[in-house]
Order: C-alpha cells, then sequence, then structure tokens
C-alpha cells in the first residue's frame, strides 16, 4: 500500500491505496466523489476525465501512488452553493444531456478548453472534445453548449 | 371502480391478446393551444446530471459492499466438466465462489441455473466470485480452475448456414421465424420487365451504453432491494422472482438514473441474479458490474444479417412494383428471440405481390438482444437499397418511386392507420435538403477527386404504447406535485415531459412538479423500450393529474363555498371566483388534506393500426482514391403525432441518427472464426461515432396531434430516427458514384470493392 497525499478539490486528502489503483478509483470508492464515471478503464471514452495540476487527464490512466502531491479537479468542483457553473448551465440550457453518464466527462473537458480557448472555433471544440465519447445525444447539442458556455464566461 | 378491459398490446411488433385494468373514463384530447407541453423544456433533472449528483448503478456504495467477477469461457463452445475453485477460496478477502455444482437452483431465461453445463461462446458466464474488493474478485477469477471438454463451434452466419457446420441445435442451425405471403409473388416476378437481385449483408453491432450492465444488491433479512441499469425495473423484479424464488412483496428494485441501454437492458440479467444470491448468501451487499470487455462479449448486440431481395417492375417509367421477395437470415447467437428485418417490407408500400421470410440461425456467438428498432434498422437497408437500385434501373426518381407506392392501410392487417403523414415527411424534407437538385449519376464534389450525392429512405415503427401503465399523482400542501410511476428515464427525458404533461394538466408549472419514478414500489410501469414510454405512461400520467385537480377543486369548492364548475386551476393559483387563491391556501385551511390522483392508460383504439413513420435525406461526398464517404447534411423528419418536448425530442433524432452513422460506416463487431473471440470488445478498437464524425443534422416534426392514438395524441419517438439513415447513405453513395455498397459499414474498403465491381 502507498500513502498518498492529494489536494482534491481544494481540499487535502490523505489515502492508502495499492501500487495498480487508478486515481478513478480512488476517487470514486475512497474518497466520495462518484460524479467521475467507469465506462471503458482505457482511456477511450473520457467519461472519467479529470484536471490533474490544471492538466485534462482520463483518471482511468492514472495511477494513484505516481499522483502523489498533486492538485485534482474533478466534476464537483464546479458550481457551488446550487449554483451550477456557465459550463454546467450551458449543457442544461442547450438540451446537452441525455442519459447524462458521459457528461462529468464531458463538462471536465469542456472547462478545461474554455480556460486555454475562451472562444474556440467549432473545429477546435470538435478537436478538444474528440475523447470523450457520448451514445445518446448525437453531439451536436453539446457543440452548442460549448459555444453557449463561451459566450456566458466572457459575455462575447 | 377499476374494471378490466380485453385490448391488444404490442411490444416491438410483436403482438398479444391481454387483460388490461382501467379506471373511470379516459379523458377526451386536448383542443387549443398548449402552454407547456409542445414548448422547448430543459430537463428537469439536468442539474443532477451535470453536477455528478445523479447517481447510477455503479454509484451505489454500500457499507460492507462485496464485489462479483465472473468466470468466463474462453472457449466457443465447451462442456464444462468440472469447477476447482480450491485456489480461489483460499485467496484472502475471497467469500464465496459460485459454480455449476454448487449452485442453487436458480431458473434464468428458462433454464434451470445460471451456469449451464455447455458453453456456448466465448464469455459466457462459468463461475462467479464474491470477494471484498474488485481487485481481489479479479485476481481470485483467474485461479478457478475449469476443466473444458472442448467442442467445434460456428460463430458466422453463413457458415452456419452450410451443410458442414457443427449442429448446433437438435432442429439445425436454421429455424424460420416468420413469415409472410400476399397476392402471387412468383408470378408477378416472373412477369416483369425488369427484376433486380441482391444480397444484403449487415454486421453485429454493439450496443455500448456508456454505462455497462451492473446490479448492487442487498438483502436485509427480509426483503431484497436491487439497485440496477434497466429499462425495465418491474421486469427485474420478476427475473428475480424466478430465479430465487422469492414473493414479489419481499423484491424491490431501483433504477433512479440509467447510463443508457437502447434495448439490451430489458430485465434481470445473470450479473443480477449472481449479485442477489451472494447477497442472501452472505448477507451482505452485492455490488456486480460489468467491465466493458464483458460487455461486449455477453450483453447482446444486434446481430449481423444476410438478406436476399428479389424486386421487379413492369410498365416503364410510369409503370409499378411487380413482385418483391425478401428472405432474411440473422445470426442470433444463442439468444432464442429474433429480431424480423422483414417487418418493413411487409408494411411500408402497397406492393400487392409480395412474400417474406425470415430465419433465426443459431451461432456460438454471443447472443443478440433487442438493439434499438431490432431487425427494422437491418431489414430497412436492405430494402430501401434494393427500392434504389430499382428506381435506378428503370429511371424513376427514387422519391417518386416511394410516393407511388404509398398506402394508408397497413397492408399486413388491412386495418387503417390512426394516422400516416410520411408524404408530409417526405415533402418537407425533400424541401430542406434541396431534392430537386439531386442530379441521376450525381454531382461534382468539392475537389477533383470527390463526387457528391443525395439519398433518402423512409421508416416505419411502431411505438403506439398501450396499457398497462399506471401513475399516481400526489400534491404537497405547498401547491407543488409529484408523480409516481415505476417507469424509468432511461435518458430519454421521460422524467421532463411526464412533468409536463402532468403540469400542463393541473395548471401548475412544469419546476413544480417531480417525478418519482424507477422503483417497484411505485404503481406499475411498463419497459422502457419498443418507443412506447410516452404513449404509455404519458395518458396515465395525465389521467392522474386530471384527477388530482378535480379533487383539488372539489376542495377549494369547499373551502372558498363557490360551485366546483366555477373554478380552475391555472399557473399554480385557482382561478374563477372574485376569490383568487393559491393552492397553498386551500391546504392551509384544510391542514393535512392529502390529494392522490389516480391514472391508468386506457386501450388503444380497436381495428386501427398505430405506428410511427419518417424519411431520412443525406447528401454526402465519396473520394473516389480511397472510399472514404463524408456526410455533408442529414435532414431527419418523423411523424409521431404530437411533439410533447420539442428540445428533447430533436435530441432523441439526432442520437439515433449519430448511432446510425456508426452501423452504416464504422461499427462491427469482429469474430475470429477459428477461435470464436471478439476481437475488438473494447472502445479503441470498435469505432463509436465520435464528435468529429457528426455532420449538421436538420431536425423536422411532422408535429399534428394523432387524436385517435390516446389522450396525448403522442406517439414513441426512441427508434423511429435510427431506422432510415444507413440506406440513406448508401443510396447517396450510389448516386454520387454509381457503386453499390450492400454491405455495413460501409468501409472504405467496402467501397473501394463496389467501385470495382461498378467498373466490371
Amino acid at each position: 500500500m502507498n500513502d498518498v497525499r492529494l489536494r482534491v478539490n481544494g481540499v487535502a486528502r490523505q489515502t492508502a491505496v495499492p501500487d495498480h489503483e487508478s486515481l478513478l478509483t480512488t476517487l470514486r470508492e475512497r474518497l466520495g466523489l462518484p460524479g467521475s464515471k467507469n465506462a471503458c478503464e482505457q482511456g477511450e471514452c473520457g467519461s472519467c476525465s479529470v484536471l490533474m495540476d490544471s492538466e485534462l487527464v482520463c483518471s482511468c490512466l492514472v495511477l494513484t501512488a505516481g499522483a502523489d502531491g498533486r492538485a485534482i479537479e474533478t466534476v464537483e468542483s464546479l458550481g457551488a452553493d446550487g449554483v451550477l457553473h456557465p459550463v454546467q448551465q450551458a449543457f442544461v440550457d442547450a438540451g446537452a444531456v441525455q442519459c447524462g453518464f458521459c457528461t462529468p466527462g464531458l463538462i471536465v473537458a469542456a472547462y478545461a478548453l474554455l480556460r486555454e480557448n475562451p472562444e474556440p472555433s467549432d473545429l477546435e471544440v470538435r478537436e478538444a472534445l474528440s475523447g470523450n465519447l457520448c451514445r445518446c445525444t448525437g453531439y451536436g447539442t453539446i457543440l452548442a453548449a460549448v459555444q453557449r458556455a463561451s459566450r456566458a464566461m466572457y459575455r462575447r | 371502480m377499476p374494471r378490466v378491459v380485453r385490448t391488444r398490446v404490442e411490444l416491438e411488433g410483436r403482438m398479444t391478446d391481454e387483460l388490461a385494468l382501467v379506471e373511470g373514463k379516459d379523458l377526451p384530447g386536448w383542443t387549443g393551444e398548449r402552454t407547456i407541453v409542445g414548448t422547448p423544456t430543459t430537463r428537469i433533472d439536468g442539474a443532477q446530471r451535470v453536477t455528478g449528483r445523479a447517481r447510477y448503478t455503479q454509484d451505489i456504495t454500500l457499507p460492507g459492499m462485496l464485489h462479483v467477477r465472473f468466470v468466463r469461457s474462453q472457449h466457443a463452445r465447451a462442456r464444462v466438466v468440472r469447477v476447482d475453485d480450491t485456489r480461489a477460496r483460499e485467496l484472502r478477502g475471497v467469500r464465496a465462489v459460485l459454480h455449476r455444482s454448487n449452485l442453487p437452483k436458480a431458473p434464468f431465461r428458462g433454464e434451470e441455473t445460471i451456469f449451464r453445463e455447455e458453453a456456448r461462446f466465448v464469455g459466457e458466464e462459468v463461475a462467479a466470485v464474491c470477494a471484498e474488493s474488485e481487485e481481489t474478485a479479479a485476481a481470485a477469477i483467474r485461479l478457478v480452475d475449469v476443466e473444458y471438454e472442448v467442442l467445434p463451434h460456428v460463430v458466422d452466419l453463413e457458415d452456419a448456414i452450410s451443410e458442414q457446420a457443427p449442429r448446433l441445435d437438435e432442429k439445425g442451425n436454421v429455424s424460420e421465424s416468420g413469415s409472410h405471403s400476399r397476392g402471387d409473388t412468383e408470378r408477378a416476378l416472373r412477369d416483369a420487365d425488369v427484376v433486380v437481385d441482391a444480397t444484403y449483408r449487415t454486421s453485429t453491432q454493439l450496443h455500448n451504453s456508456l454505462e455497462t450492465h451492473g446490479a448492487v444488491a442487498h438483502w436485509d433479512g427480509e426483503r431484497l432491494t436491487v439497485w440496477e441499469s434497466t429499462q425495465h425495473v418491474f421486469g427485474v423484479r420478476e427475473g428475480l422472482h424466478l430465479a430465487l424464488g422469492l414473493p414479489y412483496s419481499r423484491i424491490r428494485v431501483i433504477c433512479e438514473f440509467m447510463g443508457g441501454g437502447f434495448g439490451s437492458k430489458g430485465g434481470a440479467g445473470k450479473y443480477t441474479i449472481a449479485a442477489a444470491l451472494f447477497a442472501r448468501q452472505l448477507g451482505a451487499p452485492v455490488r456486480c458490474v460489468y467491465t466493458r470487455e464483458e460487455e461486449n462479449l455477453a450483453a447482446g448486440n444486434r446481430s449481423a444479417t444476410l438478406q436476399h431481395i428479389r424486386v421487379g417492375w413492369t410498365g416503364g417509367r410510369t409503370g409499378r412494383i411487380s413482385g418483391l421477395e425478401h428472405i432474411s437470415y440473422s445470426n442470433s447467437g444463442q439468444g432464442r428471440w429474433v429480431a424480423d428485418p422483414t417487418g418493413p417490407t411487409n408494411t411500408l408500400y402497397k406492393i400487392a405481390d409480395l412474400s417474406t421470410k425470415s430465419y433465426r440461425v443459431v451461432t456460438n456467438a454471443g447472443s443478440l438482444s433487442a438493439f434499438r428498432a431490432p431487425g427494422y434498422v437491418e431489414g430497412t437497408f436492405a430494402l430501401e437499397s434494393a427500392l434504389d437500385e430499382l428506381a435506378e434501373q428503370v429511371r424513376v426518381d427514387p422519391l417518386e418511386l416511394r410516393r407511388r407506392h404509398a398506402t394508408s392501410i397497413d397492408p399486413l392487417m388491412a386495418l387503417r392507420y390512426t394516422q400516416k403523414r410520411l408524404l408530409d415527411c417526405y415533402r418537407i424534407g425533400a424541401k430542406e435538403i434541396g431534392w430537386s437538385r439531386r442530379k441521376r449519376g450525381g454531382t461534382p464534389g468539392s475537389a477533383e477527386h470527390r463526387r457528391r450525392g443525395m439519398g433518402m429512405a423512409s421508416q416505419i415503427w411502431f411505438g403506439g404504447g398501450g396499457p398497462p401503465a399506471f401513475a399516481t399523482v400526489h400534491l404537497n400542501p405547498d401547491g407543488t406535485a409529484v408523480i409516481r410511476s415505476g417507469t424509468q428515464d432511461i435518458g430519454t427525458g421521460t422524467r421532463t415531459i411526464l412533468a409536463q404533461i402532468c403540469a400542463e394538466e393541473l395548471g401548475i408549472g412544469v419546476t413544480d412538479v417531480r417525478v418519482d419514478i424507477g422503483d417497484t414500489d411505485a404503481p406499475y410501469g411498463p419497459i422502457s423500450a419498443g418507443s412506447l414510454t410516452l404513449a404509455s405512461v404519458g395518458p396515465a400520467v395525465r389521467q392522474a393529474a386530471a384527477d388530482a385537480r378535480e379533487q383539488l377543486l372539489g376542495a377549494a369548492a369547499g373551502v372558498l363555498e363557490v360551485g366546483k364548475r366555477e373554478l380552475r386551476v391555472e399557473g399554480g393559483r385557482i382561478v374563477g371566483t372574485s376569490r383568487q387563491t393559491t393552492i397553498e391556501e386551500i391546504f392551509d385551511q384544510l391542514k393535512n388534506y392529502t390529494v392522490i390522483g389516480r391514472g391508468s392508460r386506457f386501450p388503444n383504439p380497436s381495428e386501427t393500426a398505430l405506428n410511427t413513420f419518417g424519411s431520412h435525406f443525406v447528401q454526402l461526398e465519396v473520394d473516389v482514391r480511397t472510399g472514404e464517404v463524408f456526410l455533408e447534411k442529414i435532414v431527419a423528419v418523423h411523424d409521431i403525432g404530437r411533439v410533447v418536448n420539442p428540445l428533447t425530442a430533436a435530441s432523441q433524432v439526432e442520437g439515433g441518427i449519430i448511432q446510425a452513422i456508426g452501423f452504416a460506416l464504422t461499427e462491427q463487431r469482429v469474430l475470429d472464426r477459428a477461435t470464436g473471440r471478439v476481437l475488438n470488445a473494447d472502445l479503441e478498437e470498435y469505432k463509436v461515432p465520435t464528435v468529429r464524425d457528426v455532420p449538421p443534422i436538420v431536425v423536422r416534426f411532422v408535429d399534428v396531434p394523432d387524436r385517435r392514438a390516446n389522450n396525448l395524441g403522442a406517439r414513441g419517438l426512441g427508434e423511429p430516427p435510427i431506422i432510415p439513415t444507413a440506406a440513406a447513405v448508401a443510396n447517396a453513395i450510389a448516386n454520387a458514384t454509381g457503386a453499390r455498397v450492400r454491405t455495413t459499414p460501409m468501409t472504405p474498403d467496402r467501397v473501394m470493392a463496389a467501385f470495382a465491381a461498378s467498373r466490371a
């Protein structure tokens, strides 16, 4: 077992994990943060997307033991006091959510994109989200949601 | 008082005569403008889904919870001679192992137990390990020693049909699963001036719902509670009742949120039964959730098909179809049910001489299960491709050919449709895509090596819904309402549309309605499949809301000392007299007054056919050097009666089209015939469309209430949008290039092969 210290959504957390445990499992099963979803465990679907030291990663591909000392932001960090983050609100308003299983990962990926690139083009959005699979919506509403969020966040 | 009525019930095309319990009188259809129903409405549970607060089955964590993993057969067909679990049980953290020789009797889908003596596909469950952690369970399955007697197998559809194939069933591998005949097809084909004779193949498509199959079971000594990712909580309860022998009253099944099913989550699975057996045996909560690989081996699929069509034509450019024969074979794996690809052929057009036959073929491949419009996606690809081939040969515009064979009567049952607006779909779609610009032989594309083409195809499906479906509407003292029904929201937006219907009928706001569904402790709700949820549950909710409103107005009339008929509810207020008041004030006067409205779904009108219709139009480019297909625009037009929520409805259509694009262009399970192994049971090698693959999609609805259908005038939409797209793509490729691709997915290599064939 490895003693690991993480800063998760701004809070210092400490936990003991086996060598090969993924960050996704640690978040979901040990730290009570099931918002990040487990759908493929091979980094193909993006449902487990989180930010690690501000970098977008698939948490199923990160070993917790190797993430010691890192800052992690999950979907649970977005929005506060019952008010949705503009990215979350845009997803609801644009109808970009169906079953919602891929949604937390998409929200985190869209948030990461808009932080780096406030006014992405359609192609840039497609490129940024091409690692996130959605089997329900058809993606069109997701593209619309990202543009809507961009406008809301940067008052374009 | 409730009373029993006899009615015909349809699920995915299968008709059964049932008794239905109804109460009171059905409501007449709405007249005039609606303010809430028909208005784009964002999801009432959207905030839960975007914040990660929505709890899916895999998120259920209970104190002391144990974990299950399955030992799966590595052979396509093998007798399980002996299972030795000694080494597995010695591993620290392993609590129990179940297999054939120690498993309690647990009847499951017509068999005595969940572990069969003969494993019949690679991935079939052979044993289950329950351990204190997922990781321990995963390690322990490698320590279960299974002795197999390997038997000859066959996994490929066409191999299994051949005489040389190992016989998997006493009656042979091929059995007839449906047939229909009218007129004299042989004579009509003999007399025809032109006959198109073609063979079409569709590949196996895997559901790949983002949330895999899974269950969490908890036995408290009295009652079994199971959380399951399912399209039918009552179906899961039935499966548990049969397998465990527990009375219904001692089983509760919950599905609050679920991450997609697309037909594959219709009832209890082996994972459900195993979790429940362990939970009862060990007295601890147990979770069993499939990995992605397990999902793609053992959770079902849209089976591969082989289809032969012969279709004739007489009378030149003003002629008509003269005879159509459609013979279809489906690779059902070990599944007992098989979808019918000839359904659309039997019903879509007015064709006097027609003959169809469908066959189920057993193989040692993972079993088929319903996948969004099972059979109709595969059959429509073949039928609508063949009609275009015919149109091309006789030089008739493909749209004109379809219009010429339109029927207002269901040709199979000789019954009039409650409503059919397919011609409107053609008109709207043709205008939107610019069909008049379509040229025979296609047009030049955006580069020298690209050709542009247009294609279209029609769609028919069921979706009329029916009984049994029940709901109650409870009014809270603060003027808000709660709907309770044992239906479930599988991602389609059921919660939101039910809230809209309730709010509309009750006269309150959508956000004042909470929807408690996905629980067998609520009144019965049907399976969320077959595009029937809205048309089944919606009318019952409307009935319950109306009942609640009448009770409320009765109470209000007493409090206000006026006649009840003078009052109505509007915007959450009781209006109609000089003394306007809120619902809250009425409750204040009456203290703990309780209002529970009850609603049931009434039968569909007899002697009518109830279907959904639509057509898709596709514009695309083909790179003639590489065979790559570039979708430029898709127009989808559907006739589903009244559209309750244009926002969620459009999303359903776009989502259906994306799955159809996968079916048409990229998705196929690849099996190794020598070993029976699935070579692409993951999301890396199995190509689900991504956001980069999406063309502009235009969604249109005819949106005319179907007044004969039910008290909402609405029909279902889950399945229609996945049905016609692939054929429209194939037809557009043929229009662009002159090459006919008769196999899905239409990958670049198949397109190149079609080029070569068209030049030969």
